[in-house]
């Protein structure tokens, strides 16, 4: 074991350079995945049979296949189409598609979508009648009744399953790493593993950062459903 | 173009094969895990806490590469200083299978525990009563009432674990992600065999979702469900 060459300047910078886009991805992606999750449950909840459909097949395939198949996809995949191979020259929102830091970008977030949708949406189902029939009852409209009564409580109730959902997408943002040109945390332990032909020390140190940050969102979650949700926390007294 | 479309769908038996034995692996290590967790025993209570906390913490990749690359390595290694000449090469198949086995038995683990401790106490007590060996019990009494318990959880781990075996094309085995990579980079046309490989990750999630639906339904029979 030869740590020190891990320890060595250029090395840690290259993996604090990683921490840096792996954080950067699994925010981002989080955060647009989140606004597309938030619409995509309303959708699959509300009172229009084909965009239910539309959106539920969506989350179907999402679910159903393998994240690297999407990041292929979308990376290598959509070059391929000469619609966007005619525009991603010049076009504004099409230039992005040559950059590899925004394709993981965009399958994470469209993936991180689909699984936290349905989450949202099966929260959004399981309100108690009561609750909505209370607001009902006080003259709220549906829309009223939906941002005032069912979105905070629901969005409360989704959140152990959401913290598993993020744990598993830091996890996946190690995919970035089949991309050419990205250096997450993966690719920096492969591209020392490539020059010294060191692979424990790499991958162990890789493996201990995933690991740190695993148990510091973790911990941040379990914190959070403790305010959060502790009006549903049986009583201790 | 067409006959690359063979190869991948050839490959498909090559993700289907990956995926059960890592499944009968993971499935091993899961009852191990839930049996120590259960145990009481602190040493072997205090092991199994560490695998499968440590195990969910790091990515399924990471580990795979430190498997795969590591493991060479190691292995090489340890043969040199115990005098052999002979050097081996760990092939991605075998590397594949017991990680992906080794990660999700990590999964299994907790779900298993959850669907022991589900069962009833009285049912372990009464086959005591009646003299069975600890074994026995298991085999004839908490096996087949914990499947019931367990398949959701089982449901859902087996297919994240379906989709991690694409990972293992990362390693180097040609099963039909690296398979449809290989044919997009000869043909130049990405798209089409990167959709072809989805839908047949697809109909494979697709088909096992309604058989363990089925399995549940079978399992589930004559429970009471409450009505609201």
């Amino acid at each position: 074991m030869e740590w020190s060459v891990i320890f060595a300047p250029d090395n840690l910078a290259l993996f604090g350079n990683g921490i840096v886009i792996t954080l950067w991805l699994l925010f981002a992606s989080l955060a647009v995945g989140g606004v597309l999750a938030l619409i995509f449950a309303l959708l699959l909840t509300g009172p229009w049979a084909p965009l239910r459909w539309l959106v539920g097949a969506y989350t179907f395939v999402i679910r159903g296949t393998p994240l690297l198949i999407q990041v292929y996809l979308i990376y290598y995949g959509l070059g391929q189409l000469e619609w966007i191979q005619a525009r991603w020259d010049a076009v504004w929102p099409w230039v992005y598609f040559k950059e590899p830091f925004f394709c993981a970008l965009l399958a994470f977030s469209l993936n991180t979508a689909g699984y936290t949708a349905e989450m949202l949406a099966g929260a959004i189902r399981e309100t108690s009648a009561g609750e909505i029939e209370a607001a009902h009852a006080y003259g709220m409209s549906r829309v009223q009744t939906m941002w005032r009564v069912v979105l905070p409580s629901a969005m409360r109730r989704t959140l152990p399953a959401y913290s598993n959902e993020v744990v598993m997408m830091l996890h996946a943002t190690s995919l970035a790493s089949a991309v050419p040109n990205m250096l997450d945390v993966t690719s920096a332990a492969s591209r020392i593993y490539a020059t010294y032909y060191l692979p424990f020390e790499a991958y162990l140190a890789a493996a201990a950062i995933y690991l740190t940050a695993s148990f510091c969102l973790i911990g941040f979650f379990r914190f959070s459903e403790g305010r959060l949700l502790a009006y549903l926390a049986p009583r201790k007294h | 173009m067409q006959s690359y479309f063979w190869v991948i769908l050839h490959g498909s038996l090559l993700t289907v094969g990956v995926s059960l034995l890592a499944l009968l692996v993971s499935v091993l290590f899961g009852l191990a895990g839930a049996a120590a967790k259960l145990s009481g025993k602190p040493v072997l209570v205090g092991l199994a806490t560490l695998y499968s906390t440590i195990i969910r913490g790091i990515p399924d990749l990471v580990l795979m590469l430190l498997v795969f690359y590591g493991g060479t390595i190691g292995i090489n290694t340890l043969l040199e200083k115990m005098g052999s000449e002979a050097t081996v090469d760990i092939d991605p198949f075998m590397a594949g299978v017991l990680t992906i086995g080794f990660i999700y038995g990590a999964y299994m683990t907790e779900t298993f525990r959850g669907a022991i401790l589900s069962i009833p106490k009285g049912q372990m007590e009464a086959a005591w009563a009646f003299g069975m060996s600890r074994f026995q019990t298991f085999i004839r009494i908490t096996l087949p009432q914990m499947v019931r318990y367990a398949l959701p959880g089982f449901t859902n781990n087996w297919l994240v674990l379906i989709k991690a075996t694409a990972l293992v094309s990362l390693i180097g085995l040609q099963e039909m992600t690296y398979l449809a990579k290989q044919a997009s980079a000869a043909t130049r046309s990405p798209f089409i065999f990167f959709m072809f490989t989805g839908a047949l990750f697809l109909i494979y999630t697709s088909v096992s979702l309604f058989v363990l639906k089925k399995i549940n339904a079978r399992y589930s029979m004559g429970t009471k469900r409450g009505q609201l």
